[in-house]
């Protein structure tokens, strides 16, 4: 494939995350000339990921900036550009370093439509890849979706599917509040299929609404990011044995679609949480404190369980990461512990 | 020539001191008397001007008083005095333009809706209806020229904003400048130095505008830094920079006029140090 972003293609097809992604920038650049792209290698290098790849040759330097290495620079660049009018991207090239810019993503983005009464908006989407990633250790694969998701005044999602990658990029740019948007950097060389309607340029998907992937009846599954894939195929294991598994992708973290967490309960009457971060003040210890307070707790015929990373900074060793993310085997074993079986 | 700098070689190993030059010199206009040393560097404002930027001084003075004892009053929860610094705030503020941004600090009181406007300033008649205090800490108000931008501490991380404004409104608007305003003791904060390195880069017309007082609330700038002082920072970043005497309304309200003018007119930053005296303790907060 040489240097060129993806042209639409005709009818459904297989279509990797990362060309979505670059879809999705190209169409809103296309769209808004107000919208610009800037972070580290995005320019000139087609993006550290390859997620900007041809897009700073088709809009040029004003639309797409490659910057110094400094996030808290370049974050808050943008955030003020967005003050001033302007829809910036950020790409951070993994969350790990946007702790660097954390400030700026809370205290100036997050926090300014509410200190100013609503008079600043500041239009911008944070995004990169968030959490384990494969063999760069624990500096480099924290997941922040409980961090981020913490804060109110900001919009959090992570996308799973090629479609969710497209459509929530498109609905975050197009979104006057700060937008966090976690990706996976091993789901980006990932094909999905591709309806011809999501790739089509208008193709947006809400943001703070889940969707179920798969109908069950016996468990719920509940997730985020590629976990997503993984208890899709716990939920393929386990209906070898009988047990049908709902499994829900949530798509957006903040504003958490509990509603949809809530009706899929009250139908299974289980409760399994997956995510890539750490167990402690995580997605999944949210969404069970949310059930416990709502309808839904009065549905459950057992505890509501969590499965997590292994609350350990991410080893190098191959052998001790592989067992520090949720897999396959820890996701059905969740399952049967909680129908007891 | 070595891609990342364009410079002679030499042949012997020498240090380059810190103090290349004696001190940047502080630019004045006038002598501790009052008097006028060079007419060239006289701004020639009308008297009319003149008499309103007296004013406004010692409307600030009068308001300080005030508003500092309802605080020691209880009458309300924080107040900063500018005692001292008058001549910076008064004199930068008018050399600005309507339509200029202008990300404060804390002590730029002169920015507010309580002070009479500059003629330079937009009158009262603005369109858009600004709230005046926003469920923040008072003095952290908006500014009415610039509505969308109040006032903020000096951990609040200013300066990569600032940049990143004066860069949106560059692509929109060639005749705007921005000017941020922060003290010597926020300079040593990570994001001014993230905010200098942009502001080049990016080629933005941002001045910067650096109250040194001499201390920050008790840190004294002798622990604050051993360089000279904020200017002899700038041309390490590749920013035009000036050092003034901030207690000198005239040479103030030069600095930050060219300074202003010729960052919208080339596209790139300024850097203006105004050296003054902090009189009273920062803040009621913090006891001297």
């Amino acid at each position: 494939r040489s240097g060129s972003p993806l042209s639409p293609p005709a009818a459904v097809s297989q279509v990797t995350v990362r060309d979505a992604l670059n879809q999705a920038l190209d169409e809103e650049l296309e769209r808004d000339e107000r919208v610009f792209l800037l972070g580290e290698e995005v320019a000139q290098y087609d993006g550290a990921y390859k997620i900007s790849r041809g897009l700073w040759k088709k809009y040029g330097d004003k639309r797409v900036i490659d910057t110094p290495i400094s996030e808290m620079g370049f974050a808050g660049i943008a955030v003020g550009a967005a003050m001033a009018g302007l829809r910036p991207v950020c790409e951070f090239m993994t969350f790990n370093f946007s702790m660097q810019a954390i400030d700026q993503v809370i205290n100036s983005a997050a926090k300014s439509c509410y200190m100013s009464a609503g008079s600043i908006s500041v239009p911008i989407v944070f995004r990169g890849p968030n959490g384990a990633s494969a063999g760069v250790a624990a500096q480099h694969s924290q997941c922040f979706a409980a961090w981020y998701g913490h804060c109110p005044g900001l919009k959090v999602v992570s996308p799973w599917s090629s479609e969710d990658a497209k459509g929530l990029l498109k609905a975050s740019i197009r979104d006057d509040n700060p937008v966090v948007m976690l990706e996976s950097e091993l789901l980006y060389g990932v094909p999905f299929e591709m309806s011809e309607q999501a790739q089509s340029k208008e193709f947006v998907i809400p943001i703070g609404k889940a969707k179920i992937e798969k109908q069950g009846t016996h468990v719920t599954l509940v997730a985020h990011s590629r976990p997503v894939g993984h208890c899709l195929e716990a939920a393929a294991v386990l209906s070898k044995e009988g047990v049908e598994c709902e499994v829900i992708n949530l798509r957006t973290i903040r504003p958490m679609d509990i509603e949809t967490v809530e009706a899929s309960v009250v139908k299974t009457n289980h409760l399994v949480t997956v995510e890539g971060g750490w167990p402690q003040f995580g997605v999944g210890a949210e969404i069970c404190a949310r059930i416990m307070e709502g309808p839904a707790f009065n549905y459950l015929d057992a505890p509501a369980v969590r499965v997590t990373g292994a609350d350990v900074p991410m080893p190098y060793a191959k052998i001790l990461e592989d067992n520090s993310i949720p897999q396959v085997k820890d996701i059905v074993f969740a399952v049967k512990k909680t129908l007891n079986i | 020539q070595f891609p990342g700098a364009s410079a002679e070689f030499a042949e012997r190993l020498e240090f380059i001191q810190p103090q290349v030059l004696a001190g940047i010199p502080v630019y004045r206009v006038m002598d501790r008397q009052g008097q006028v040393i060079r007419e060239s560097e006289d701004p020639q404002l009308p008297k009319e001007q003149v008499l309103k930027l007296y004013r406004t001084m010692t409307l600030l003075n009068t308001m300080d008083r005030i508003l500092y004892e309802s605080q020691r009053q209880g009458r309300i929860s924080f107040y900063m005095t500018n005692y001292g610094e008058e001549g910076t705030h008064v004199g930068s503020a008018a050399a600005l333009d309507d339509a200029d941004l202008v990300f404060g600090q804390y002590r730029e009181a002169v920015f507010s809706p309580q002070i009479p406007h500059f003629p330079s300033f937009p009158s009262h008649s603005s369109q858009r209806k600004i709230p005046r205090f926003f469920p923040q800490t008072p003095l952290y108000f908006p500014t009415e020229n610039f509505p969308d931008f109040s006032q903020n501490p000096p951990f609040f991380p200013r300066f990569p904003p600032a940049v990143g404004a004066a860069y949106a409104i560059k692509r929109a608007d060639a005749s705007r400048a921005v000017v941020c305003y922060f003290g010597e003791g926020a300079a040593s904060e990570g994001d001014a130095h993230a905010g200098f390195n942009f502001a080049a880069t990016l080629e933005c017309p941002i001045v910067f505008f650096c109250r040194n007082n001499g201390y920050a609330i008790s840190t004294p700038t002798s622990e604050q830094y051993r360089g000279d002082g904020i200017a002899a920072r700038g041309p390490g970043y590749g920013l035009l920079s000036i050092r003034v005497d901030g207690n000198d309304v005239f040479a103030v309200y030069n600095a930050t006029r060219e300074a202003r003018r010729r960052a919208v007119a080339e596209n790139q930053p300024f850097l203006i140090e105004a050296m003054t005296y902090r009189f009273a303790q920062k803040s009621p907060f913090f006891p001297p």
